[in-house]
């Protein structure tokens, strides 16, 4: 395997609502910036990846004018996933073990503001069976949620406990959604959303978009004087079907993890990409996290949730802390589908 | 530095307009499972599986491969969705293959799909968004334009279109997979169908097709000891370029120019003419046969038509072109790239049946999309690369 490093990465700030930027517009100055924090320009990537759905752009290849930000002139190698950018680089960082390129760059952006996102989720299911029932993503988490609890799994202080600790680390985080002071009582007094979830169960709704550099090798050690070398990436895809697995359990999240080397060594940090409270204690225990590792330092997915962005964002919160010497190892995690079904590990080191 | 990698099964369904039979499930199924007949594997011997397929908006479903995984086999496996435009089902081969080809897995399936019946990919296609100029062109409107500029640059005679979909229909007979046998296929039937696109007659049109095709790739320690034929992947190359800005040359992008050249270096093809037996090309209206007779560097800048013309592209000429009757003959849109590619396995497998080119060693595969600006291409070959 080649030594492969995470030496770049920006964001936008996570926002409700984009009115007047389209995603190009909201990804142009990521990549601009990208640029900038780098050095490099569009021709010194040997390969580009990115990731969007074109249901979050109520448009058929809504990703093609992404090259429009790239500025992919001269032709570019160039590949994209219809999933989170966390994939994308998985691509990206496939395509330098091969060979067949050193640095790569890789984006993701989504503007979910421009539908009703809970509502867009439910077309993710199955079309004969299930999605002409309409049931949206919030009620689908509902109802995991409930079976975590009624399971004995979670308690609802834990969940409340989540939000309050990933809004609390987001008051550091420029460009978190929701940051603050909460507490336990205060959001276990706010009224059901979707029972049992409350508002504060809940990811936020984002628009938004990030980006990262991959390089190999010495190529990442000229560009980085502490590069966050990936040890580990692994995802796993469960079946769909809500009926067919264990929904009290993250078992691809497991699997990753174990594959990815979570265990191998003290996890200082983790960044994860779970929608939902309960969903993010699910991943924690998959993980086999314990109190050692700070969650979500940035706030993760609870503060801020640019859908398609969101994991990538996960794996650069984790790079650069330890650009900056604050972690030696890091875990971040991103995931798709509902109810965690498919999801990755990504194991990142400084030297 | 990357591991040889080898096409060990192929499978495809057949290609019509509405497969009512079957869901968007049962027709990967379908393909995937004759996939795996050919490679003689079964479910469990699959490490990853890769999926591809055009705009979501073409079924109507975000994200399908996430309801689709489990009915090929990729529960609790790694699984990507790749989406490219028009050139998606090469992109799917080329991740598959470098799933492969990087050392990370010994063996994957991919499977390309679309099942257009099940929405509307003229609605799919023109959904005006605010602040952007809708083009209301169909692809037919959008090419036909590039097609006026190629003939206008090259001076080729206005029927070269019409050869061209007289012999990938006549090729279409040979293959029973194909969505369109069109058994009493002539020049006048073709001249005389109705004009679309000046200039593109219906009958130089590609179909809507339901479909899906699907591939078995192994690293080289496993597909060498098989004793049955293999197509060995000796290059894969892909190119993209922004759909629109001053001076973009439309008719001939860089991004084909680009992708030819680097392909043909990492095959150590010199004289691809000469050193590749077929290829099957992406050609959704006939006149692109021509255009990517020059885009690919198989013949110079304005000499295209020609190779139509002398019958250089037809099944018995010394460089034929869509054997299997083409996308001209059967269009399910995400896996048309993939059955290119397949397609010229079949070949130096020896296993194309009525369309094959006696003696193929070395074909070329090829897909492309967006406004003529995604490539994705790949060579393979009956013997290991050099």
């Amino acid at each position: 395997m080649r030594d492969v490093a995470v030496v770049g990465f920006t964001q936008s700030p996570s926002v409700r609502r984009e009115p007047n930027r389209n995603e190009v517009e909201i990804l142009i100055p990521v990549i601009d910036a990208l640029r900038e924090q780098t050095g490099l320009v569009s021709q010194d990537f040997d390969f580009v990846c990115s990731g969007s759905s074109d249901y979050l752009a109520g448009q058929s290849f809504a990703f093609v004018s992404g090259l429009d930000a790239v500025g992919a002139w001269p032709p570019v190698c160039e590949s994209h996933v219809e999933m989170d950018g966390a994939w994308a680089l998985y691509e990206a960082w496939v395509k330098i073990q091969m060979g067949y390129a050193d640095t790569a760059l890789v984006y993701g952006f989504g503007k979910p503001s421009m539908g009703d996102l809970p509502l867009t989720m439910a077309l993710q299911l199955d079309p004969y069976s299930v999605m002409p029932l309409w049931p949206d993503a919030i009620s689908i988490a509902g109802l995991q949620a409930r079976l975590c609890l009624e399971g004995g799994i979670i308690t609802e202080r834990e969940m409340a406990g989540a939000a309050v600790r990933d809004r609390g680390h987001a008051k550091g985080n420029p460009n978190a959604q929701i940051a603050g002071d909460y507490t336990v009582d205060g959001i276990l007094a706010e009224p059901f959303l979707v029972n049992p979830l409350r508002k504060s169960d809940c990811a936020p709704i984002s628009d938004g978009a990030s980006a990262i550099v991959l390089a190999a090798g010495d190529r990442a050690r000229s560009l980085s004087e502490r590069p966050a070398w990936i040890r580990g990436i692994e995802h796993i895809c469960e079946p769909q079907d809500l009926g067919v697995r264990d929904l009290g359990r993250s078992r691809s999240t497991e699997i990753a993890g174990e594959k990815a080397g979570v265990s191998a060594g003290q996890v200082d940090i983790a960044e994860l990409s779970a929608p939902f409270t309960h969903q993010e204690i699910l991943v924690e225990k998959a993980l086999g996290l314990t109190e050692a590792t700070q969650v979500n330092p940035s706030g993760g997915a609870l503060a801020g949730n640019p859908m398609m962005a969101v994991g990538l964002s996960r794996i650069g919160e984790c790079a650069a802390r330890i650009w900056q010497g604050d972690a030696d190892r890091a875990v971040a995690h991103a995931t798709s589908g509902p109810c965690l079904q498919q999801n990755l590990v990504c194991v990142l080191e400084g030297e | 530095m990357a591991e040889m990698t080898a096409v060990v099964g192929i499978g495809q369904t057949n290609y019509q307009a509405k497969r009512l039979d079957v869901s968007q499930a049962g027709l990967l199924r379908d393909a995937a499972e004759k996939a795996l007949a050919d490679a003689g594997c079964t479910w469990a011997d699959i490490d990853a599986v890769i999926i591809g397929k055009a705009p979501d908006l073409f079924e109507g479903v975000m994200m399908p491969e996430l309801f689709l995984n489990d009915a090929i086999g990729g529960a609790y496996k790694p699984m990507l969705r790749v989406h490219t435009a028009g050139s998606v089902g090469g992109s799917t081969g080329i991740v598959a293959a470098s799933m492969v080809q990087s050392g990370i897995h010994d063996r994957v399936l991919c499977v390309a799909y679309e099942k257009q019946s099940e929405s509307n990919a003229t609605w799919a296609l023109s959904i005006a968004m605010p602040f952007s100029l809708a083009t209301v062109a169909g692809a037919g409107g959008y090419f036909a334009p590039l097609v006026r500029g190629y003939i206008r640059r090259s001076g080729a005679p206005e029927d070269t279109g019409i050869r061209v979909a007289v012999k990938d229909r006549q090729n279409a007979l040979r293959n029973p997979l194909a969505h369109l046998h069109l058994e009493d296929i002539s020049f006048e039937m073709v001249a005389n169908s109705p004009m679309l696109w000046d200039p593109i007659r219906y009958l130089e049109t590609c179909p809507s097709s339901d479909g899906a095709c699907a591939m078995v790739m192994e690293k080289e320690s496993l597909a060498s000891q098989r004793s049955g034929k293999v197509a060995w992947v000796h290059a894969t190359e892909m190119r993209s370029e922004p759909t629109m800005f001053s001076g973009r040359d439309q008719v001939m992008p860089q991004a084909t120019l680009d992708n030819a050249a680097a392909l043909y270096k990492k095959a150590g093809i010199t004289k691809p003419r000469e050193e590749l037996d077929c290829a099957e090309i992406y050609v959704p209206f006939s006149w692109f046969e021509p255009m990517w007779m020059e885009g690919m560097l198989i013949t110079e800048p304005g000499e295209g038509w020609k190779m139509t013309y002398e019958g250089a592209t037809a099944l018995d000429g010394d460089f034929p072109v869509n054997m299997s009757g083409g996308v001209l003959s059967s269009n399910p849109i995400g896996a048309s790239g993939l059955i290119r590619f397949a397609e010229a396995a079949r070949q130096v497998r020896g296993l194309a049946e009525d369309h094959q080119v006696d003696g193929a060693k070395k074909a070329l595969g090829h897909a492309y999309g967006g406004g003529s600006q995604y490539f994705s291409t790949w060579i393979v070959g009956s013997e290991k690369p050099a």
